[in-house]
């Protein structure tokens, strides 16, 4: 598992970082240690659909973020990350995150090394993040991502950033694994994964973004061109073995966009792309708006209105997604008190098919520096035919207690 | 100018200085108002740019107190509302998240989120003015840019406060709609323009909070900053602390220092 995620090559980027790090760390002031230490518990109200699946698991997890400033203008940040979990083997895993070293004049900025970078507007459904890979097995939600290998130049000007991008290692795809929850009906052997590209993972992607500020509005415009992030799950024909999906990954073009507009009281947010080079080429959109009325009944407390729409045309039953035709809404609620209070409710709604997904997300401060998170996924009326269908007996609660140190 | 780190509140505030008050001998309250409010800008204008170091401490009814560190970065642009940059080191769970403005004269102010965790910028509504800083007595339109042309004003008298002769009298917002408050009124010495104390008043107009600002020292023997501020809620008992300390400068701050590209490589 380790070999996968950590390939030699990360390591020696590391330990020549770390090594960097040291030798320049004589000047000890400019260097930062702090990090995080979790702790999480998942508990299922049901059976899991498949043997060996548990309705309790335990999990840890530690981050070290270190930073060190050798000069104002030249940076050096590593984030090393690793988990264990209790039941899943493909759930215990790590990551460096971040091992990126950082050089800004006024007029240009390079980073070189393992980073990190978000393109999007939406609350809901992230489409168009494309740079990083999503470490699927760590939430539900996809907001994890692995640390990209990447040489990422940026440079601002009056009338906008344009950002130009190297990325010439892929990281896999993280997925549950036969004894994990949230899981494809069969298992995804993460081992076995198939490029188109005869380069395989050692195809070098290259991105291109350009974004502005106008008025109210910030856009993002960009083009990807390698390996596409999400991989096709195939039905695996071995015969040896039991039956096992494997991820197929494709080389791409994609042309995405991103907006966030003020207007009046109202934010909207749109994300959309086309992308060519899978067996037929596509679309994909997510919108929608956020709203907050601001000191609800006479309170500090704030309440946002969430509602977003996705569509992708593969809804036509070419290739199923889980967001192909739905609709999101949310409530935020935040309490503005001393800990930081909020609570986050969201549905997911598949129009074609009723199925929906119910989501609670709590979290509080406790003391200075320990924050408890509580999550609740249900699954309901899952439709048979959506690809979501699988999570139908994954209802759970998730309780976390984060230790910023 | 940012209220945080400045008097320059006063520039909301004030009121005719005392060299034309002859000469206006047929001013309205509300001519005598703006006439002292453009007087304070004037006088702390120039200023270029500076930085400070902000402790924020919030108290609950029973005492219950927790603290938050806070970077900033200011830089007056000619002609516009200022930038500021906020940047947070406490509590830990947020630390590194920064608050991106860009104040405007008139309009809405423009206003952005870093969150460190994702690496992602967002967009937040400045409409949002009435809202809460981060749980504290603040709202955002306290803490925001106090441009001139913002507010309305009308003059009430001049009287003591804490032995110091005060211009008193009352600002009102212009986005009505949105702001929190009917009225302010605030005490500003007759010789510094220097924002002593104000009280806000709820959209029912009665008296919401008041905030008392303390031990102003001089810069570039010029610019007035205050070392505290104390923001009182009278309707709930929770009260708010800003300590400020290590302001500098003119320390060469620009408008790259000011955009999504160093926002994304804050620290």
């Amino acid at each position: 598992m380790s070999a996968r995620l950590f390939p030699k090559t990360f390591f020696t980027t590391a330990a020549s970082i770390l090594a960097l790090l040291l030798l320049l760390s004589s000047n000890a002031q400019s260097l930062e240690v702090d990090g995080e230490i979790s702790v999480q518990g998942f508990l299922f109200f049901e059976n899991g659909a498949w043997p060996h699946q548990k309705n309790q698991s335990v999990s840890g997890a530690i981050t070290v973020k270190i930073f060190h400033e050798i000069r104002d203008t030249f940076h050096l940040a590593l984030e090393p990350f690793y988990r264990i979990d209790s039941e899943d083997q493909e759930r215990s895993h790590g990551d460096l995150r971040l091992a990126e070293v950082l050089y800004f004049t006024d007029n240009w900025e390079i980073s070189v090394g393992l980073g990190r970078v978000f393109w999007g507007a939406t609350e809901f459904v992230h489409l168009v993040d494309i740079i990083n890979q999503t470490d699927q097995v760590e939430d539900l939600d996809g907001e994890e991502k692995l640390g990209q290998p990447m040489l990422h130049l940026t440079v601002p000007h009056d009338w906008g950033v344009v950002e130009a991008f190297v990325l010439p290692w892929f990281r896999e795809r993280t997925f549950p694994g036969v004894n994990g929850r949230y899981r494809t009906v069969l298992p995804v052997d993460t081992d076995r994964a198939v490029y188109e590209s005869g380069a395989g993972q050692h195809h070098t992607d290259i991105a291109i973004r350009y974004s502005t500020t106008l008025g109210a509005t910030d856009l993002g415009l960009y083009y990807f061109n390698g390996t596409a992030r999400d991989p096709i799950l195939l039905f695996s024909h071995k015969q040896t073995s039991s039956p096992m999906l494997f991820p197929y990954y494709e080389q791409i073009g994609q042309t995405g966009l991103d907006l966030q507009m003020a207007a009046g009281e109202w934010l909207f947010k749109v994300e959309a792309y086309y992308r060519i080079g899978q067996s037929r080429s596509y679309a994909a959109t997510t919108f929608g708006f956020e709203y907050t009325l601001v000191g609800i009944a006479d309170t500090m407390m704030d309440l946002g209105l969430i509602g977003e729409y996705v569509y992708d045309d593969r809804d036509d039953g070419w290739l199923p997604t889980i967001y192909e035709n739905d609709v999101m809404t949310g409530l935020r609620l935040a309490v503005n008190d001393m800990d930081d209070s909020n609570i986050l409710l969201g549905v997911i709604r598949d129009i074609h098919s009723d199925s929906t997904i119910f989501a609670v997300e709590a979290s509080r401060r406790l003391g200075d520096s320990i924050r408890i998170n509580l999550d609740a996924s249900f699954f309901m009326n899952m439709d048979q035919l959506d690809p979501a269908a699988s999570l139908a007996r994954d209802d759970s609660i998730k309780l976390e207690m984060v230790w910023y140190w | 100018m940012n209220f945080f780190f400045s008097n320059t509140l006063t520039a909301s505030f004030l009121f005719a200085p005392l060299l034309f008050v002859q000469l206006a001998y047929s001013e309205t309250a509300e001519e005598k108002g703006l006439a002292i409010a453009m007087e304070a800008d004037r006088r702390d204008s120039g200023f270029g740019d500076y930085t400070a170091n902000m402790t924020m401490i919030l108290k609950n009814k029973q005492g219950k107190e927790s603290k938050r560190a806070i970077r900033s970065k200011t830089l007056e642009v000619p002609g516009d509302g200022d930038k500021i940059l906020s940047i947070f080191d406490t509590p830990r769970d947020v630390k590194g998240t920064a608050f991106l403005t860009f104040s405007r004269k008139k309009g809405d102010d423009k206003q952005w989120l870093y969150l460190p965790a994702l690496k992602r910028v967002k967009r937040i509504n400045s409409r949002n003015k009435s809202g809460s800083f981060m749980g504290s007595e603040f709202a955002y339109e306290d803490i925001a840019s106090q441009e001139v042309e913002k507010y309305t004003y009308r003059h009430l008298r001049e009287e003591e406060y804490r032995g110091v002769l005060c211009f008193v009298g009352e600002s009102y917002p212009v986005d009505k709609k949105n702001s929190g408050y009917t009225k302010r009124i605030s005490w500003v010495d007759t010789a510094e323009y220097r924002l002593l104390k104000v009280e806000f008043y709820d959209r029912k107009k009665s008296l919401l909070k008041t905030l008392t600002i303390d031990g102003y020292q001089q810069y570039l023997g010029k610019y007035w900053r205050a070392d505290s501020m104390n923001m009182v809620n009278h309707q709930t008992g929770k009260s708010t602390t800003l300590l400020f300390n290590d302001y500098n400068f003119r320390t060469g701050l620009t408008d790259k220092d000011f955009n999504s590209t160093s926002l994304k490589r804050v620290r």
